[in-house]
């Protein structure tokens, strides 16, 4: 962890035993919008010490109402923006950036070395295509996919669930943005939150 | 008698997982079926047929994110 023997404010707080094994945890998120800047933001927070994201996007101003990036990252690739910001929460953490469009052909090379990766796009079709491609992978990343945080329903509609021995699937699986639903930071963030949450639950073997 | 999301369904018997499919009403571009647990690539899903001890789950994705 670079810090010798000593204990620094993170470890104190969640323990030794807790931040090694999060620290040992690589962590993909395909997708660095709504769910997956949040998510990112979480991970490292929590003592995630290796994350591999990839967006081909980046940040305009309509993205603010629930994305975690400012005013200032405007026109910025949003992994740069994101990079930038989860080192200065937290230096520490390992990060691999790319900026270019996760596809069937390169979800392997990306994600094939993850412990787990968040399913975080936008796109109904790229969300079922890419669970597919990483579930399909031997041995492969658990996956953990955020789906259905549209509108302003109550949180409690919004679940984890588990199918199967390698996936999660979280959120209420019904609202639906080419259904006309907008999305809102705090349904975004409870579905992401529910994302990070089941990852760092795995990573410290409560799953 | 197969089931589907945990639901015994009889309808689907003998049919592919696509055929299947079709009569729910999924779109097979927005779904991820696990057979048994195990995913099933979509490109398998007009050849596997389904019998009455198969368990089917399908997730179907919707848009946003």
């Amino acid at each position: 962890m670079g810090e010798g023997a000593q204990m620094g404010p993170l470890e104190q707080r969640i323990g030794r035993m807790a931040r090694e094994r999060l620290a040992k945890a690589r962590i993909g998120i395909a997708g660095a919008g709504g769910l997956g800047s949040n998510i990112a933001m979480m991970l490292a927070r929590s003592g995630v010490g290796h994350l591999v994201i990839a967006d081909f996007d980046t940040v305009d101003e309509s993205n603010l109402n629930r994305q975690h990036y400012a005013r200032e990252h405007v026109g910025a690739s949003k992994v740069d923006a994101l990079s930038q910001q989860i080192h200065a929460v937290d230096p520490r953490v390992a990060m691999q950036a790319f900026r270019l469009r996760v596809t069937p052909q390169n979800a392997r090379e990306l994600f094939g070395g993850c412990d787990i990766v968040c399913e975080a796009f936008d796109d109904a079709q790229a969300k079922a295509t890419l669970v597919e491609q990483l579930l399909s992978l031997t041995p492969g990343p658990i996956v953990v996919s955020g789906n259905g945080m549209a509108g302003i329903g109550p949180a409690s509609e919004i679940v984890t669930r588990r199918l199967g021995s390698r996936l999660y699937v979280c959120g209420d699986g019904e609202s639906d943005v080419d259904a006309g639903e907008v999305l809102y930071a705090p349904r975004v963030m409870l579905c992401a939150a529910q994302q990070a949450l089941v990852a760092v639950r795995i990573v410290l073997g409560e799953e | 008698m197969a089931q589907v999301n945990g639901k015994t369904d009889t309808s689907v018997d003998g049919c592919t997982i696509g055929a299947a499919l079709e009569r729910l009403g999924f779109d097979r571009a927005r779904v991820a079926c696990e057979l048994n647990g195990e995913i099933v690539p979509r490109a398998e899903y007009d050849e596997r047929a389904l019998d009455e001890h198969d368990a089917l789950e399908v997730v179907r994705f919707v848009g946003g994110g």
